[in-house]
């Protein structure tokens, strides 16, 4: 029954985090380049752009939601097991939603990447 | 890319996996969380490794708005695994771990992987959207 909650939280956080990466990578894109934007109006100005973006603060609520979920896991199951399920399944749930949502080009390149990196993280920590 | 961008992409790794660190050590601390009372996983925001946890990952999130402002989901998330590496070697030639040739070999795979994204462009540039009958009447009123 432990690894059922186990597995249920790392599902949560990925769909949580996932969901929140795209709602903040959205928003950031609307926004524009941050060094840019605080070089030609100034750090209030940023912060007042920020401010302003909804989609920003839904990211940020679903981050939070990773975040207490990813918690109540680590008072079940070790980091080591947490921590590269959560992350390889966020790489594989991101790359997807990336080229949905976000039409980004998620090209070969990009793709080979992602699970590349995804079986890395596997090995490096389920050894 | 500049110099710049690639000290917010070095902050990401860096807050990163200091957070889930400090995390980790202040749940052990609380112990384990009983699913009918979920809640009290409140009461692990006052342990101060779980402070110390999240402040880090404020400068995480700040980091990670930063680099998205600039590069793409695809890129940043890959760009910044390369702190499973940095961890991995440390605790090979810093702690004199053992690191078994299974850990070499996804220290390899990531590296690769790192590689690969780093070496493409970190933004889609999306073509205009097509000009409408409107924005065509206006063009040609101008002088």
């Amino acid at each position: 029954m432990k690894n059922l909650y186990i597995w249920l939280c790392i599902f949560v956080t990925v769909c949580a985090s996932t969901t929140g990466d795209v709602l903040i990578a959205l928003a950031m894109r609307r926004i524009g380049d941050l060094g840019h934007f605080r070089r030609d109006h100034g750090l209030l100005a940023v912060l007042a752009r920020i401010a302003s973006s909804g989609a920003l603060f839904g990211g940020i609520f679903f981050m939070a939601v990773a975040y207490f979920s990813n918690l109540v896991g680590l008072s079940w199951a070790d980091l080591s097991l947490l921590g590269p399920a959560s992350a390889a399944l966020t790489f594989v749930a991101n790359a997807i939603a990336a080229k949905l949502f976000l039409h980004e080009n998620v090209d070969r390149r990009r793709w080979f990447a992602t699970i590349f990196v995804c079986c890395g993280v596997l090995l490096l920590t389920s050894s | 890319m500049t110099l710049r961008k690639y000290l917010v992409l070095l902050s990401i790794v860096a807050f990163g996996s200091i957070g889930d660190t400090f995390l980790a050590r202040g749940m052990r601390d609380v112990g384990t969380i009983d699913i009918h009372h979920p809640m009290h996983v409140v009461t692990a925001l006052a342990n101060p490794w779980i402070i110390f946890g999240t402040l880090c990952l404020l400068g995480f999130m700040t980091s990670y708005m930063t680099a998205l402002s600039f590069a793409d989901l695809t890129y940043v998330l890959p760009a910044t695994a390369i702190g499973y590496v940095v961890m991995a070697v440390l605790s090979r030639f810093w702690l004199q771990e053992h690191v078994s040739l299974q850990r070499w070999a996804g220290i390899a795979l990531i590296t690769v992987g790192v590689g690969l994204v780093a070496g493409g462009p970190s933004r889609t540039e999306h073509p205009p959207a097509p000009a409408t009958p409107a924005d065509v009447e206006a063009a040609q009123e101008r002088p």
